[in-house]
């Protein structure tokens, strides 16, 4: 006799992390979808699609409380493009909102106005510019949050290993620096010092340089003798073949995407050359992570999850460029005069169908210890 | 395992080579200690082994070493990384991942192994260390003993046939340092691993090794033998060996337990006597009142409502597990970490007359990581800034500096001095400042027994002057040779407060060795011993 639970889930559902790749692949679908927009329902509604996935998706960890960070960034955005909007630049528009004192800037600075009329126009005009900026910067928190960053240095192909490295290293050299200014200050207090002024910023700058320098070097000793830079032998040749194939292949792609943002060009080249550029690239990664003999311990998986997160974010952007092809209107609000914004029903659909990751992926698995600093003895 | 074949090192920068004609040969299996003096070149000889000495630091190595027949001239130390484990002396700045279970899988996913392969080992690994508890932790959020048995772990996933360890148990408390060297013990003698190591703590691990290899820095050679045999002429010895050479007692103890067995005899001898402690004024007056003192860092709370009078004349010791609050006390009587509630009070008639018109006057601190104190570019110069910042004469810091560390010279650079130097020239520039109350975090990192002693006798004058001395320390032989009292902390609070002799003999975490052996008698240190034998005979 066998005994079946109610639906048979499989090991893909049971609490695991999510493919770091496919969260940045969606948030980053939801950043473009928001760049194509000035539509401000669609970019609230982004933004509520983004924070509702965040809030049931993301693990109990440092660097996942950074989403209300982004969000906080993105209103100061805004209010900082209304504002200036509304002193500086140059407004146009028939509904007057208020009239403020201007004053005379010398013939030099011709091209900027102080004050003068404020219209509605103008600022709604602000208002969803700076919308977009903040919906764009909250997506890119949303990926923060749900997937750290060295966590998708993992999956990064074998041969950008290094550069993935001295990112990581380089990332990691900043609050070092900043922990030895604030231990400098320290110690000039102890020594009766003042920590203000030139003649202190003079005094500390050598041995803040000096102590992150030596951290680092310290940390090139130990990443040498436990083997980083191993390489299985290979010929100058095929190594320098490699990098052309690598480097040919990006540069196609950057032509095939101006091609396809630039109206010059027309769509089917720009794609071929995208298409072209992504197949060199690939195969010259593919053929210079055959001279690493690294390997990667617990690999994230590409399962099912995975796969319908990437759809749900390439559903999002497929959505977004077809009606901003066909009803360029219903992306871009009007503001002169001021409309209602449309609510184009494909992308609503495509969006909600973007925010069902909240559900249909995996729980991110639980800590089994919580950070405490105490030692326990035995 | 391990052949030095007539090996001479020079750094590029210097005349004299720091390795000079070195032949030696380390079998497989074999716990080797490297012992010697402060800056005498032991990190130098430890990094030769993997070839981090000298395709990675520079310098001209003459002569062969080989690890299990590869030889260090043609493998850098990334080719040697299967064979040979290296855990630096500060394990946190060369941790290269922020998760432990990753941070062990580190060394394996660069040799290349299947990830099967990877994954069974990091399991036998957190097994082997005890740190299975912590595998999904961020190693921030670890203690001083978790992050060391870490980074051994990090090094033994890939399997080396040699482990190297600098100094593995200098920045530990004495429990932690016992896992740690439990834990190594296990490697030695379940796995057959080959461990070298240098320490200064021998009372920590001498009973541990096969053989010690002696570096006496300067000119002289390098020798090396039998742990007994080189321990009866080197000054680089732990209590219980000069008890045991006091005593005449053959062979000589290496372990508190050796000597306790040949030591019957100076027990009855010593019934009866008392210690002669270091006369304290009758009348205390107290340097600095902290009261109800309160420290946190937003949840978490480093010390809770700590009352503690600091009186002048008297050396304080502050003990406790790492995280037991003692260096946020240090940090709060200075005004380094902010206070939540409580106050700190110093009585400013001591600091009336002193020289300088700054916080010298009233306290001066010898911090954790002493590097950050220097900022000059030689050593002279570091003296001189120090003569001013004190307002103490010219020469004072220097003349202060040759006598602490003989071996220093002016034009140095304070960054190229080895961890314990640098941590002499910043005890040198506090203690040349003279404060009514001096403070001192961790003081004998590093540091080798005859720089202890010089030390413990500069803190012995200046309290006999009238200054007031605390020290946060894991070291219980300098607490028995120097301190008058005794603070342990935990948790942030004071579990503890007494004379040195009533806390330290009744706990055997702290004790020292000398009282370990001689208990239940009082006594703490050799020279108090050695003084009560003379009195004995007399």
């Amino acid at each position: 006799m066998t005994i079946t639970g109610p639906v048979a889930l499989g090991s893909q559902s049971l609490p695991r992390w999510i493919h770091p790749g496919a969260w940045w692949l969606w948030a980053l679908a939801l950043a473009l979808a928001a760049s194509r927009t000035t539509n401000p329902l669609l970019l609230i509604l982004i933004v509520t699609v983004a924070g509702i996935v965040v809030y049931r998706r993301r693990p109990n960890a440092p660097w996942a409380r950074s989403f209300s960070f982004f969000l906080a960034l993105g209103a100061v955005i805004i209010v900082i493009r209304v504002v200036a909007q509304a002193i500086l630049g140059a407004s146009f528009g028939t509904v007057l909102v208020v009239d403020l004192p201007s004053v005379q800037l010398p013939t030099f600075m011709a091209g900027l106005t102080l004050g003068g009329p404020v219209y509605l126009e103008s600022l709604l005009g602000a208002l969803y510019d700076g919308m977009r900026l903040a919906t764009i910067i909250a997506c890119v928190g949303a990926a923060n949050s749900l997937a750290s960053p060295t966590r998708l240095l993992k999956s990064v192909p074998a041969a950008l290993y290094e550069v993935g490295v001295a990112v990581v290293v380089a990332v990691s050299f900043v609050p070092r620096l900043v922990e030895h200014v604030v231990s400098t200050r320290h110690t000039r207090k102890l020594r009766g010092r003042t920590t203000r002024g030139v003649r202190a910023i003079a005094g500390s700058a050598v041995p803040v340089l000096h102590g992150a320098l030596e951290s680092s070097v310290v940390l090139a000793a130990a990443m040498d003798s436990r083997g980083y830079g191993r390489r299985a032998p290979v010929s100058t040749m095929s190594r320098r073949t490699t990098s052309a194939a690598v480097l040919i292949g990006l540069v196609c792609v950057v032509i095939g995407s101006y091609g396809l943002l630039s109206p010059g060009m027309p769509a089917i080249v720009a794609i071929a050359f995208i298409l072209l550029g992504l197949f060199g690239s690939a195969a010259g990664l593919w053929w210079a992570s055959k001279s690493r003999t690294r390997t990667v311990y617990r690999p994230d998986p590409w399962w099912l999850p995975e796969w319908l997160l990437a759809a749900s974010a390439i559903g999002v952007v497929v959505a977004f460029i077809y009606v901003g092809n066909m009803f360029p209107a219903l992306l871009v609000t009007s503001t002169m005069p001021p409309a209602i914004p449309a609510l184009p029903m494909l992308c609503v659909i495509a969006l909600v169908c973007a925010a069902t990751p909240g559900w249909f992926t995996p729980r991110p698995p639980l800590h089994s210890s919580t950070p405490v600093v105490v030692e326990v003895r035995t | 395992m391990i052949h030095f074949d007539d090996v001479t090192f020079t750094y590029a920068e210097k005349s004299e080579p720091t390795i000079r004609r070195l032949t030696l040969e380390i079998p497989e299996g074999e716990l080797a200690l490297v012992v010697g003096q402060t800056g005498s070149g032991k990190t130098t000889l430890l990094r030769a082994i993997n070839g981090l000495v000298p395709h990675f630091t520079g310098g001209t190595l003459q002569g062969r070493i080989t690890i299990d027949g590869r030889d260090t001239a043609t493998y850098p130390p990334r080719e040697l990384a299967d064979l040979v484990g290296v855990v630096p002396q500060d394990p946190m700045s060369s941790f290269v991942t922020d998760m432990v279970e990753d941070e062990l899988a580190y060394g394996m996913e660069c040799l290349g192994l299947a990830p099967a392969v990877m994954r069974r080992r990091v399991e036998e690994i957190l097994d082997l260390m005890g740190i299975a508890d912590l595998r999904d932790r961020p190693i921030t959020t670890l203690s001083g003993g978790q992050r060391q048995r870490v980074a051994i772990g990090a090094v033994l996933t890939s399997h080396p046939k040699v482990l190297v360890l600098d100094e593995p148990t200098s920045a530990l408390d004495p429990g932690a340092a016992e896992e740690v060297l439990a834990a190594l013990q296990r490697l030695v003698h379940d796995l057959g691993v080959t461990v070298v190591m240098a320490e200064h703590r021998l009372e920590r691990v001498v009973q541990y090794a096969d053989r010690v290899i002696l570096v006496p820095g300067g000119n002289a050679p390098i020798t090396w033998g039998d742990p007994a045999v080189m321990m009866l002429s080197t000054p680089m010895a732990p209590p219980v060996v000069h008890l045991g050479r006091l005593a005449g007692w053959s062979p000589l103890p290496l372990s508190v337990r050796d000597a306790r067995r040949s030591a019957s005899g100076l027990r009855s001898l010593l019934i009866g006597q008392q210690p002669h402690l270091r006369s304290v004024r009758s009348a205390p007056v107290p340097v600095a009142e902290i009261d109800s003192l309160v420290v946190r860092y937003g949840q978490r709370v480093a010390l809770r409502e700590v009352s503690i009078t600091v009186d002048a004349g008297t050396i304080t010791a502050l003990m406790g597990r790492n995280g037991a609050g003692k260096s946020s006390l240090l940090n709060a009587l200075v005004g380094l970490v902010p206070h939540a509630a409580g106050s700190v009070t110093f009585h400013a008639a001591a600091a009336q007359d002193h020289p300088s018109r700054n916080v010298l006057a009233t306290v001066g601190l010898v911090p954790q990581e002493p590097g950050d104190l220097l900022e000059a570019i030689t050593v002279a110069e570091e003296c001189r800034h120090a003569d001013r910042d004190a307002g103490c004469a010219a020469g004072t810091t220097r003349a202060l500096l040759a006598l602490l560390a003989p071996e220093i010279t002016d034009t140095t650079h304070p960054r190229d001095l080895s961890e314990g130097q640098r941590l002499l020239l910043a005890l040198t520039i506090m203690l040349a400042a003279r404060p009514p109350l001096l403070l001192l975090d961790e003081p004998t990192r590093g540091l080798d027994y005859p720089t202890k002693h010089r030390l413990a006798a500069i803190l012995r004058d200046l309290a006999d002057a009238g200054h007031a001395v605390v020290l946060a320390t894991h070291d219980v032989e300098l607490v028995a040779e120097v301190a008058d009292r005794v603070i342990v902390l935990a948790d942030g609070e004071v579990v503890a407060d007494g004379s040195t002799t009533d806390i330290v003999t009744s706990s055997p975490m702290f004790a020292p060795q000398v009282a370990k052996v001689l208990a239940p008698g009082p006594f703490l240190t050799v020279d108090q011993v050695r003084t009560a034998i003379s009195e004995e005979s007399a």
